[in-house]
């Protein structure tokens, strides 16, 4: 079955079920979106994907509201631009998004300063080295949430990581902080795959950035000769 | 850690193995009563007991205030310093008890014998400032000077239909009689009941979203499933709310009653009574009066109803939260759709009311909606209850028809204490808004507030004399929803730290130039794009506060 809408004021026809998001992507409409991805279930948490629908009260997530027959949507009224602009300028305030281009690419887009919050609290913490695979960073992790959730039930159901704190000092967090190889993370990288910040990164990459060569840490991995 | 015996757990946490991972509070909550605290072998056990992964048992630990996983004192004193308690002296009584007991707000002595903490709003705001103390097991509260095993009520109003058994210590079954509406209503058919909870009394939730509650009925009654919910929602947490304290506490078979009706109107055979952890004297009356409902019959055939405990969380009075909770969770609200009627607890279709709501029900049934709407107005009908608090003569809960004014209330509250006149009310709790005396005729009514922008929300009145410092009751309230966003949703989890510092900034006069549109865009954006109910009413006081006193935000080092 198919709908009949309104986004932006151009009549739209998509197929009932879909998101909104889905159905702008298909339309060639930009709506940006931080939280969400194709792979892991979508919280509508960011926020960043808010567009105003005629009729509800408050802004409403494109990545989870269906689209359905008649609805009137703009993705880009004056609202949705305050809310996208705030957000970013509150994220900005809070996290180092030095390894989040598309974020800082929002950021002029949408016009929000990075300095908009002067002697705010920022989430700051030691980088995490561990365990040889991969480092945790969490001054750079914006909680988009989707690293617990493809450890959970959405791909690996290995439950090694999950949150501590609980609002604005949230933070992923092992079992009373343990390192990663006390817990039952098996290593499988999941998590630094959908990493959108830098937040967890390949080990290797990271040692890189510090400055050693490819020899230099080479010459770490002693523990296992390659097989010939 | 040697010491710790882990031998003793097992008992103690036996009887919610079966539940799973539902499990997890009632487990944690037993766990730290042996322990003190939950150490990480503890964790751990509880983890494995009830097949949980270990890092969730320590992401629930980590969300709520009332566990801990560092080591505390079994005794406690809690002083709440939200704004109608700071209005009596609590920051005093507070730094006085910390000197005496030679400890920091937050800390714990060195012999581990006390811990002392400030806390968000107790439910004791009549009688603040309130303290909450607990010895191992037994709590006492009370206002520093005069403290008890249980708080005392005070009830007042012109009618005493909803308290009618309320102010005269706890109502035994006996005392109560039977369950009359109940009976009344299992001799009707399951639609004439959601019919006459419906248009017909035109009862709205008393939680503060006043959504109608024959339609959430309705809804759940229509959804298909093997198995179906009634939940009360008693995670009374809203500052200045306490009215749900007082009819559990006095009155626990009509909240019961209530429930039983609306399980038979939808077809459930499964009740929770979700209590917020703070209110630790009311559960063995909860208990007590189950154990009565069973032996008369009413419970345990075709529905039993199981109490849950809280574990300090403002944010699990969000019905979806509520529902994590329950389930083992951290309280995290639900996007939503799906909405609890076809899809709530454990995924079943679920109707969860106040227990303010579900007191109205035995009313509605047993009188018949016709008279029932006799008491209040045609578009608000039958009795509310509001919580007073602050800065009047004779603080307390006071139920009316809805249709008095503010200032009808307020004197029948004594007025203004002190002879001193009237600087503000803050209306409908923390997520509320604030009223001046311009708004003394308004009539206590849905539509009449809504008309002059005041929501009514929990119905608390809280008020504030001419003397009192409006910046320091607005640093509070930034302070209150930093401490209890639950993190989840950019616009609240950041923007209510954004506005505490900005608040604290006004409180200190060192507001800096552009803080008055960084409040504004902070508190429009949690308003208009927050997942939950708690994001999008965290600035609405202070938006209320920004409009009536503007001149407040204005002063501070601004560069010229």
């Amino acid at each position: 079955m198919t709908i009949i809408f309104s986004m932006d004021g151009k009549e739209i026809t998509a197929e009932d079920g879909k998101t909104l998001l889905e159905v702008a992507r298909e339309n060639g409409v930009d709506i940006p979106t931080i939280c969400f991805h194709e792979a892991t279930t979508a919280n509508a948490l960011c926020r960043i994907c808010v567009v105003e629908v005629e009729g509800m009260r408050t802004l409403q997530p494109a990545c989870i509201v269906r689209a359905a027959n008649q609805m009137k949507v703009q993705t880009r009224s004056e609202k949705v631009i305050r809310a996208r602009r705030t957000i970013l300028e509150m994220l900005a305030s809070t996290m180092d998004l030095s390894d989040a281009p598309e974020i800082q690419k929002m950021m002029i887009e949408y016009g929000a300063k990075s300095d908009r919050f002067p002697g705010a609290e920022r989430r700051e913490s030691q980088v995490k080295d561990d365990n040889p695979m991969y480092i945790r960073d969490y001054s750079k992790c914006l909680l988009c949430w989707r690293c617990v959730q493809v450890c959970a039930e959405d791909a690996q159901y290995t439950f090694a990581i999950n949150f501590s704190g609980r609002g604005f000092e949230t933070q992923i967090g092992t079992f009373f902080d343990r390192s990663i190889p006390e817990t039952s993370c098996v290593l499988c990288g999941q998590c630094v795959a959908v990493c959108p910040t830098g937040a967890l990164k390949p080990k290797r990459e990271f040692l890189l950035e510090q400055g050693m060569s490819p020899q230099e840490i080479n010459v770490l991995n002693t523990g296992r000769k390659k097989r010939r | 850690m040697s010491e710790i015996d882990l031998t003793l757990l097992k008992p103690a946490i036996e009887s919610y193995i079966p539940l799973g991972r539902s499990g997890l509070l009632p487990a944690l909550h037993a766990a730290q009563k042996v322990y003190g605290w939950l150490p990480q072998e503890v964790a751990a056990e509880v983890a494995k007991a009830l097949h949980v992964p270990l890092a969730d048992v320590h992401g629930v630990i980590e969300f709520y205030s009332l566990f801990y996983n560092e080591p505390v004192a079994r005794n406690f004193i809690r002083v709440c310093t939200d704004p109608a308690c700071a209005l009596k002296g609590a920051d005093g009584l507070l730094s006085r008890l910390c000197k005496q007991y030679d400890v920091e707000p937050g800390g714990t002595t060195r012999d581990l014998s006390l811990t002392i903490e400030q806390s968000p709003c107790l439910g004791l705001c009549e009688q603040a400032p309130a303290v909450w103390a607990t010895d191992g097991d037994q709590s006492t509260v009370g206002d520093g000077t005069q403290e008890a095993h249980r708080p005392r009520s005070a009830v007042y109003g012109p009618i005493r239909e909803l308290t009618a058994n309320c102010g005269q210590g706890t109502t035994t079954l006996a005392k109560y009689g039977e369950y009359a509406a109940y009976k009344k209503a299992l001799t009707m058919t399951s639609e004439e009941v959601i019919a006459e909870t419906d248009k017909a009394s035109g009862l709205v939730g008393r939680g503060g979203a006043a959504f109608p509650t024959g339609i959430k009925w309705g809804g759940a009654a229509k959804a298909q499933a093997d198995q179906k919910y009634v939940v009360c929602n008693a995670d009374e947490s809203e500052p200045g709310t306490f009215k749900d304290r007082v009819l559990l506490l006095d009155d626990p078979h009509r909240t019961l009653e209530g429930m039983c009706i609306a399980a038979y109107a939808i077809g459930a055979s499964k009740g929770y009574l979700y209590i917020r952890g703070e209110y630790p004297y009311i559960v063995p009356v909860l208990e007590n009066a189950l154990n009565e409902a069973r032996a008369a019959g009413y419970l345990g055939q075709h529905f039993d109803i199981e109490i849950r405990v809280g574990a300090g969380a403002y944010i699990c009075g969000e019905e979806t939260a509520l529902f994590e909770s329950i389930e083992g969770k951290r309280g995290f609200p639900r996007v939503k759709p799906p909405f609890p009627t076809t899809s709530g607890l454990f995924g079943k279709p679920t109707v969860i009311n106040n227990v303010e709501t579900l007191c109205n029900l035995p009313l509605i049934i047993s009188k018949g909606s016709v008279e029932y709407r006799k008491i209040g107005t045609e578009v608000s009908p039958g009795p509310k209850l509001f919580c007073v608090s602050g800065d009047v003569a004779k603080p307390g809960l006071y139920e009316v028809p809805f249709g008095v004014t503010l200032r009808e209330l307020l004197n029948m509250a004594g007025g203004v204490a002190g002879e001193k006149s009237l600087k503000a009310v803050l209306f409908g709790g923390a997520a509320g808004a604030f009223a001046t005396s311009a708004h003394l005729d308004v009539k206590l009514t849905f539509e009449d507030l809504r008309a002059a922008g005041l929501p009514l929300g929990s119905g608390v009145v809280m008020v504030f004399d001419e003397t009192r410092d409006m910046r320091d009751v607005l640093n509070r309230l930034g302070k209150f929803f930093a401490h209890e966003s639950c993190g989840k949703c950019y616009p609240c989890q950041m923007g209510t730290q954004r506005q505490m510092e900005i608040l604290e900034r006004v409180a200190k006069l060192e507001t800096l130039p552009d803080d008055f549109a960084r409040l504004q865009d902070v508190g429009w954006t949690m308003t208009e794009a927050s997942l939950c109910g708690l994001g999008q009413t965290a600035a609405s006081a202070v938006l209320s506060a920004m409009k009536l006193w503007p001149e407040l935000f204005q002063v501070g080092r601004f560069e010229s």
